[in-house]
């Protein structure tokens, strides 16, 4: 049973992931797209997660947890960019 | 046991996820997507990791599932804030339905030459 359910919750984190590559690419300002790209950190650290632990290896987390690191510096540099400079 | 609870938390993880996606794709401004987005995601990946945890059951993995869960919960909120305060000052357009804009008559934070 939980091999099913597996399968459905990484389904649905793809489509979610799909979902926010949409809007990625459509945002109409670049703050839209920090958001996007924000979120698509979160949810690629939880793809990684349900993987781990469907295949039960550990090792698999510590991955999960430099993306996540990665993308919050990440966020904050874009934020920074956004704030200072008005690039045209 | 065990397997049933993961299944129910995973299930409501993922669709805590799709919905943050969905709030992104359809709220009508940045600083709505942004709020569907922060406070979705992190229950989202919060039910997931409880699910991860529960499923490997020993010590060190449980450690960094704890690690994972407390760095998402202390930095989504930071970067949250850091961006809407960076659409606001960069003058990204506010929802025509907005009721309440208590800075409007802002002076910038930074004055111009250092921006």
């Amino acid at each position: 049973m939980l091999e099913i359910v597996t399968h459905i919750a990484l389904v649905t984190l793809g489509v979610a992931l799909l979902i926010a590559v949409v809007r990625l690419v459509k945002g109409p300002t670049l703050p839209d797209r920090i958001v996007a790209m924000d979120l698509i950190g979160v949810l690629v650290v939880s793809l990684i997660v349900v993987l781990a632990a469907s295949t039960q290896v550990t090792a698999t987390l510590d991955a999960a947890i430099v993306i996540a690191l990665i993308g919050f510096v990440g966020t904050l540099a874009y934020a920074t960019y956004v704030e200072r400079g008005h690039p045209e | 046991m065990i397997d049933a609870l993961t299944a129910i938390v995973w299930i409501a993880g993922s669709a805590f996820a799709l919905l943050a996606a969905i709030g992104v794709l359809r709220m009508p401004d940045v600083f709505t997507r942004m709020q569907a987005s922060t406070k979705a995601s992190t229950l989202g990946l919060g039910c997931l990791l409880i699910g991860a945890g529960l499923q490997f059951g020993d010590f060190a993995s449980f450690i960094r599932v704890l690690g994972i869960g407390a760095f998402i919960l202390v930095t989504t909120p930071v970067a949250g804030h850091v961006i809407a305060r960076a659409a606001y000052l960069a003058d990204v357009p506010l929802w025509d339905g907005t009721v309440l804009d208590e800075r409007r008559d802002h002076t910038a934070v930074y004055p111009p030459s250092t921006r």
